[in-house]
């Protein structure tokens, strides 16, 4: 469009750079911070360009992470709630809506309701399920005075009890839903009149056509599970062998301002560690990640 | 919406919705149901089962003045997380839409700040705005110990509302493009033609048509202030001090599990869910009143 | 009421160009109807004019001033867009006043004109509507009144019927010239329905791949086309075109077939020998016994009610014959295509122009052919 407008267009490159400055900011001072050495980072004003010691420091902050082994542990957990979420929610999706059953609509919704409530408003008590998986079916035979006894499946301290919890959810179930709904019935027909199944027209015909819509949960779902922080917390104890990247934060974080002043370096450095892979991820995959985020919470 | 074409195989059904109705049932369903159970029982001090007490521990949660400020500070903290976070992402979000030389560098780069864990951007704000080394310590040099989050609880609250809006920005940004880019081109050509300038257009005619979005947001950055700043919390400001920064999240978390009192924690976490599942019932509505072009 | 100058006008998006050097001088107070196929920089020549697009070169100049550094609103002109583009926001009555409002009219004074608009266009029920609620015609009707409301110098429609159906699109083709009747305002309608184009224009511009193919009355391009392309897209069918070589001595096209065709020697007294495509229209031709005239093999024939068209072959090139009466033929039955030396029509097989040498003829009527209506 012909638009004379040079003061409004200088205004609008200003506020988009101030934007890109505003948000970018924190994460370049993160990287200049883990870039100096313990007597520069802690200078005022600090320094705005990056120093030579980052790999020094990432070293020290490596080894005092445990980040050989939590690196691990968040990849194991990432990997795992993404594919389980997948193949879960994609499987539900398609008895939901290629089947026809009276309780169908109940099922949908004990599904839907899930949406609701975020696992941290509920953590108290999915802790104490955690701690024995089976307790709400012992719970149940007790009740209606069966006496089978349940042996204790405790969750804590497992990368079960990491990934469960976090697959227990409606998310992708309805991207797979309203992307199921999409697909024309024509084609559904088509399978069935070349004999398909329901099993290989799963794996034929619906499966190869959502890709998109995978790739898209995916990217999410790995951000989102490396980022999970509360659970972990809660969930381990035994912190040397099940900790993940999040959790290392805390650990740290430097203590009350009393004392020695704090390893800020460090701290920044492990930091940038943690905080890699999901930004990676989402700037390698932003055209997937994007697409995710839009439909994953509508 | 129902499909015409079905297949007919109920026990393949049952089987492909087993698993997440086992998970859903273990991990929400059974949880959830207890936590009302733990909200209206006590555990008795020698063992044995619970007792029954009706509403007595909403009764201590809410005589408690603590609580209370826990609830302040998470309306406080919810409405300007929010509101800082949608201002600056709908005004990014309108200009980039100006599709000026170079818009394509923000479209790509704006959201990364949502892709930190809330303990990660925690811990890059508290050192950015530390009172004694970091970024912002300046300002403690020409103006001695105006900023101290570690000692003023408004200077600990800002610091995690600034938090959490940056790391939600990045978030609303790409709602807030994606809702404008589906926004018709010749309703704006129109605008144009009727004689609006850029300024007039974005009031006029962008802004009203992405209020459905605008709604849709408010309530997910309500939810997420309430869920996601646990990690924010945790990092920075434990809460403190003086429960000047003590969300709601927070204190179900250090009253359950440091205090080891789950009665309590069960009765605040009801509440929570409550004004957590209502506020998705607003989204639901909102949802069902969007805006169709043409 | 303004008249508008195109000079040599291009367009280009990076290295594509999609206007090639446009040149067209509309009178004020005329219809003209840019027609041609999709992708022929038809519509790109229309935002131009309403500044919605730049000028990549050239002048466009509206009632005398030169408007390419001018902003749309600027420019006097008003647009209805192909999907109306009315804000959904907005009820019938607010989408058709802010113009005026945004040019700062008092809400009384913009309601009065509101509500006249309206009323000339029948749309006085519907005023507190949103466009949601509204038919597809209503919606056309409420884009005109947005466009009126303005009393703008230019009106520049953009394909604005393509989205109705058949009867609808009938109807407000006769509202729109009825419009243009009453106002008297410079119009540019562009389409690629040549019916609306030949029922509507004072002048058809027709356009193909970006350059001017022809201009002139709806008469003069169906009569008359500059270019094969002109003659082939406008017309149902369009004009048949046998490819041959032109033997002015004897007053013959020798067709590839072998088949010969005289053509008025009189009239293309000045084009030479060489190869031709010759050129007649179906109307003009006439069904006769198998020998007589063009020697050709029936393939289908299409049943429009008042006529038939008859499709056959002749020396492997497609031909089409207007029939009225019903004769019945097999696929594979000889006839005969009679055409009058008169009807035929020469074009240069090279470049697809039409021969140039060709005595003006008196037929073709100077004035605009629906004026005279």
């Amino acid at each position: 469009m012909i638009e004379r407008t040079p003061l409004l267009n200088l205004v609008t490159h200003l506020v988009l750079v101030s934007g890109l400055v505003l948000l970018l900011m924190p994460l370049w001072i993160v990287f200049v911070a883990a870039s100096h050495d313990f007597h520069t980072v802690n200078q005022v004003p600090m320094p705005l360009w990056p120093g030579d010691h980052l790999a020094e420091n990432l070293a020290v902050a490596w080894q005092k992470g445990n980040f050989d082994r939590v690196m691990v542990n968040s990849l194991i957990v990432a990997l795992g709630v993404t594919v389980g979420k997948i193949v879960i929610a994609a499987l539900s999706a398609f008895s939901i809506v290629y089947f026809n059953y009276r309780l169908r609509m109940l099922v949908f919704w004990v599904i839907f309701v899930t949406l609701m409530l975020p696992l941290e408003v509920r953590i108290v008590p999915t802790y104490a399920v955690a701690a024995d998986a089976l307790r709400p079916f012992q719970a149940m035979f007790d009740a209606v005075g069966l006496s089978v006894d349940l042996p204790e499946w405790n969750l804590l301290n497992t990368y079960s009890g990491l990934i469960l919890p976090l697959i227990a959810t409606a998310t992708g179930t309805f991207l797979y839903r309203q992307f199921f709904l999409t697909v024309p019935d024509e084609l559904t027909e088509a399978a069935k009149m070349d004999g398909a199944g329901p099993v290989r027209f799963f794996l034929e015909v619906l499966m190869p056509l959502s890709k998109t819509n995978m790739a898209a949960l995916a990217t999410i779902m790995f951000v989102w599970s490396w980022n999970q922080y509360l659970w972990p917390l809660l969930v381990v104890t035994d912190h040397q062998t099940f900790a993940t990247a999040t959790m290392q934060l805390q650990k740290i974080t430097p203590g009350p301002a009393f004392g020695e002043p704090p390893i800020w370096n460090v701290a920044m450095a492990a930091n940038l560690i943690v905080l890699t892979p999901p930004v990676l991820v989402t700037i390698l995959l932003q055209r997937w990640f994007v697409r995710g985020l839009i439909s994953t919470d509508k | 919406m129902e499909k015409r074409a079905t297949f007919s195989n109920l026990w393949l059904a049952a089987a492909l919705v087993a698993p997440q109705l086992l998970l859903v049932f273990v991990f929400f369903y059974w949880p959830s149901g207890e936590a009302l159970y733990w909200a209206v029982t006590l555990e008795p001090p020698f063992g044995g089962s619970n007792q029954w007490v009706g509403w007595m521990n909403f009764e201590t949660v809410f005589a408690d003045p603590k609580y209370w400020n826990s609830v302040r500070v998470s309306v406080i903290f919810a409405l300007l997380t929010t509101a800082l976070s949608l201002a600056i992402a709908v005004l990014l979000a309108l200009f980039v839409d100006r599709r000026l030389a170079g818009h394509q560098i923000y479209k790509f780069t704006y959201f990364i700040p949502y892709a930190l864990a809330a303990p990660a951007v925690g811990l890059a704000f508290r050192f950015i705005f530390a009172p004694d080394a970091g970024f912002v310590s300046a300002i403690n040099r020409v103006f001695p110990n105006l900023w101290n989050p570690a000692l003023d609880g408004t200077d600990a609250l800002a610091l995690i509302i600034m938090a959490q809006a940056w790391n939600m920005a990045g978030y609303n940004f790409v709602f807030f493009l994606a809702a404008l880019q589906s926004i018709p081109r010749t309703l704006v050509e129109a605008g144009a033609m009727d004689g609006a300038g850029v300024l007039r257009r974005m009031r006029d005619i962008q802004l009203p048509l992405i209020t459905p979005t605008l709604f849709f947001l408010v309530i997910i950055n309500i939810t997420d202030s309430f869920v996601n700043s646990f990690g924010i919390v945790d990092i920075t400001t434990n809460g403190g001090p003086a429960r000047a920064t003590d969300l709601m999240v927070y204190k179900i978390y250090s009253d359950g599990f440091q205090g080891k009192d789950y009665s309590l924690a069960a009765a605040q976490s009801i509440v929570l869910m409550v004004l957590v599942v209502s506020l998705t019932f607003l989204q639901f509505r909102f949802i069902e009143r969007r805006v169709h072009y043409s | 009421m303004a008249e508008i100058a195109i000079r040599s006008v291009k367009k280009t998006y990076g290295k594509v160009q999609v206007v090639h050097g446009v040149d067209l001088a509309v009178r004020a107070g005329e219809f003209v109807v840019i027609l041609g196929p999709s992708g022929c920089g038809k519509s790109t020549l229309l935002r131009m004019i309403a500044g919605l697009e730049a000028i990549s070169a050239g002048e466009i100049a509206i009632g005398g001033r030169v408007v390419n550094r001018l902003e749309p609103r600027e420019r006097g002109c008003a647009m209805v867009f192909q999907n109306y583009a009315l804000y959904p926001h907005m009820t019938v009555a607010d989408n058709i006043g802010y113009a005026l409002k945004v040019a700062g009219l008092g809400k009384a004074e913009r309601r009065a004109k509101v509500e006249a608009v309206a009323a000339s266009l029948g749309l006085e029920d519907f005023l507190d509507r949103k466009p949601g609620q509204l038919s597809g015609g209503q919606r056309q009707r409420v884009a005109m009144g947005r466009a009126m409301i303005r009393e703008p110098k230019v009106f520049l429609y953009d394909e604005p019927l393509s989205n109705l159906d058949a009867r609808l699109r009938v109807a407000m083709r006769v509202e729109i010239r009825k419009l243009h009747q009453r106002l008297g305002t410079t119009t540019l309608f562009v389409t690629h329905d040549q019916v609306e184009a030949m029922t509507l224009a004072d002048r058809i511009v027709v356009m193909n791949a970006g350059k001017v193919e022809q201009v002139g009355t709806p008469k003069e391009v169906y009569g008359r086309p500059e270019s094969t392309f002109v003659a082939g897209f406008i017309g149902t069918p369009g004009l048949n075109l046998l490819p041959g070589t032109l033997d002015p001595g004897a007053g013959v096209v020798h067709l590839e077939g072998g088949q010969r065709l005289a053509y008025d020697r009189q009239r293309w007294a000045g084009a030479g020998a060489g190869r031709v495509m010759a050129g007649f229209r179906a109307e003009a031709a006439r069904m006769a016994r198998p020998g007589q005239g063009l020697d050709a093999v029936f393939e289908f024939s299409e049943e429009l009610g008042a006529a038939r068209l008859v499709h056959g072959t002749t020396g492997g090139a497609m031909v089409v014959v207007s029939l009225s009466d019903g004769r019945d033929l097999s696929p594979g039955d000889r006839f005969g295509v009679d055409v009058p030396a008169g009807e035929v029509q020469l074009f240069d097989a090279g470049t697809g122009r039409r021969l140039s040498g060709e005595r003006a003829p008196a037929a073709v009527p100077g004035a605009p052919v629906l004026e005279a209506v």
